[in-house]
């Protein structure tokens, strides 16, 4: 395991120059992740309209792990069905947890699958996987109360 | 920390041989030779405390205290002897006065439960600082939330050192309680004892004295520094895990009713009242750590024989190349700055997080701490979420700390 495949090209971008990082101001759906261990803390927007997530977003701060895993979620997931979150989440985690049996799906995973060296620091799987339980969270949540 | 140079007649230490007496540092961490700089976080144990532990479970372990046979009474009097050379180590009155538990946080607790927790109520207050380790922060929460006493705390200044001008603002409150760290695990700060423990007793105050950092870098004389309490890890001194002291004055001691109930702290039991024992089995409430205490004495023997002053100034020296070296790490910033430190180096990086900083210099076989340390607070202080230390001790080197800096120099290329 070589600290390239770890810092690949794609997390070195996305944590220099994160997608989709702001509010959205009229999100449907807002959850709150923290990890305290490195103090990676950040907000997940989402405007779901019929079962569809028309946009993501997200504000925070974080390890570079954290941060480039946030971004590509956003990335991957805007205009998606919101089921599609449901089976990426799970994808992830076979493709970070180094106990799962079943191999992931890199096909399926694209991109996120340049996070696959995380698997080999298990102290670091928390940091990529934070994003996506905030984004489970917020999915399973209830919609916002609008202000308006 | 002030450290002289060597005295007259004392060599400075052999690091290589100093080296050689902890079989952990002979390994290579992903092909590189292992570079210990977490010694904050644990220290490494020297083979002949491996060996007393091994020992021990090898040839006298039993029960001690109640057994009339053989192993019994040798397994006492290791426990014991162990009790009695670390009481020496602080410079105790007496072994009586100190109490084994399982390390700093626990011997915290203990004093907040039996020591204050009678004794305060609303309208008191608990003083202490912005820098303390969560352990010297929380049981005192706590203590306030039952009680209804009020938590108070000495701000720290820009380089990491207590305002002293604030202490004294907080003493006219006349706090019943002072808790401070001798030194800080998070920045290295050496705290300024021998002036805040008189002016805290002037004012009528229980001084305790969180040691965790402090025994295995410089000399403790807990009757010199006239505080009222002293807490210390036996793990962060190159003892096992599991296994500290409280040092506390008999009197106070004996004025403190039990914590814990169970076999061993009591002289004689019935339904309608138990008769506790002496200090300080009072407050050792069943079978003890026993292996751990002989292995924490074994490693305060071993501190005295290198010598204290030697070990302070190899770490002074290692210290000041640290400063040096780091400094001139690009978009690198040190906080905790102040004249009096022990050999830890926090610091933090322009855009480049703590924790990718620790995979990458893992990578270089280098161990470091990345994380709050425990001292929430503080880093909110300094407005950061994480730091990244390197704490040394005496057996590191000049060339692990060149390693450091060239693998940090390195982590800003990987992450550009
Ligand atoms: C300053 C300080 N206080 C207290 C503690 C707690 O010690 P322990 O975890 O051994 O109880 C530590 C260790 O982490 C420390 O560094």
């Amino acid at each position: 395991m070589d600290l390239q495949s770890l810092y690949h090209e794609i997390i070195v971008d996305h944590n220099r120059r994160p997608r989709n990082f702001r509010r959205i101001e009229d999100a449907t759906r807002m959850s709150e992740g923290h990890n305290p261990l490195c103090g990676d803390k950040l907000k997940l927007y989402v405007l779901l309209e019929d079962g569809v997530i028309k946009d993501v977003s997200f504000e925070g701060s974080g390890c570079a792990i954290s941060m480039a895993s946030a971004s590509l979620l956003t990335e991957r997931l805007k205009g998606r069905p919101e089921a599609e979150a449901e089976e990426l989440f799970e994808e992830m985690h076979r493709l970070l947890t180094s106990d799962s049996e079943a191999e992931a799906d890199t096909d399926k995973l694209g991109k996120l699958a340049s996070l696959a060296g995380v698997r080999a620091y298990p102290s670091r799987v928390k940091c990529a996987t934070l994003s996506w339980h905030t984004l489970h969270a917020a999915l399973e949540g209830e919609d916002l109360i609008s202000t308006e | 920390m002030s450290i002289a140079a060597p005295q007259g007649g004392h060599e400075a230490l052999d690091v290589n041989a100093v080296r050689r007496d902890f079989p952990v540092l002979e390994q290579t961490v992903r092909g590189k030779p292992l570079a210990y700089l977490d010694n904050a976080a644990t220290s490494q144990k020297p083979r002949r405390v491996i060996e007393a532990i091994d020992h021990y479970y090898r040839h006298d372990n039993a029960n001690i205290h109640r057994g009339v046979h053989t192993l019994s009474e040798r397994a006492t009097a290791a426990y014991e002897n162990a009790r009695e050379g670390l009481a020496r180590f602080i410079n105790a009155n007496s072994a009586k006065e100190l109490v084994f538990l399982r390390g700093t946080t626990e011997a915290i607790n203990l004093v907040a439960n039996a020591w204050a927790r009678p004794k305060l109520g609303r309208g008191d207050r608990v003083l202490i600082t912005e820098a303390e380790h969560h352990s010297n922060i929380v049981p005192w929460q706590l203590l306030c939330e039952q009680t209804g006493a009020e938590l108070r705390v000495v701000p720290v200044t820009d380089s990491g050192e207590l305002d002293l001008d604030a202490f004294e603002q907080e003493l006219t409150g006349e706090p019943a309680i002072f808790a401070v760290g001798h030194v800080s695990n998070a920045l290295g700060t050496v705290n300024p004892l021998e002036y805040l423990i008189p002016r805290a007793k002037a004012v009528g105050a229980t001084v305790v004295v969180d040691g965790a950092q402090a025994t295995p870098h410089l000399a403790v004389d807990v009757q010199a520094l006239g505080c009222d309490f002293y807490a210390f890890s036996g793990h962060k001194m190159f003892g096992p895990t599991g296994i500290g002291c409280l040092w506390g004055r008999a009197e106070h001691l004996d004025a403190m009713p039990p914590w814990q109930g169970g076999g061993e702290m009591i002289k004689v039991v019935r339904f309608d009242k138990s008769l506790w024992n002496d200090i300080p089995h009072k407050f050792e409430a069943g079978t003890p750590n026993i292996a751990g205490a002989i292995g924490l004495g074994e490693a305060a023997a071993y501190i005295s024989e290198l010598g204290i002053d030697r070990i302070a100034a190899r770490e002074a020296l290692l210290l000041e190349h640290a400063t040096r070296v780091l400094s001139e790490v690009p978009g690198l910033r040190i906080i905790g700055t102040g004249p009096h430190k022990a050999a830890v180096v926090s610091f933090v990086m322009t855009d480049i997080h703590p924790h990718d900083l620790g995979t990458i210099l893992d990578h270089e076989g280098i161990a470091i701490r990345a994380g709050h340390h425990c001292a929430m607070p503080l880093m909110e202080r300094f407005g950061v979420a994480a730091t990244t230390r390197a704490s040394m001790a005496m057996y590191n080197t000049t060339e692990e700390i060149d390693r450091l800096a060239a693998a940090l120099t390195r982590a800003r290329e990987v992450l550009a």
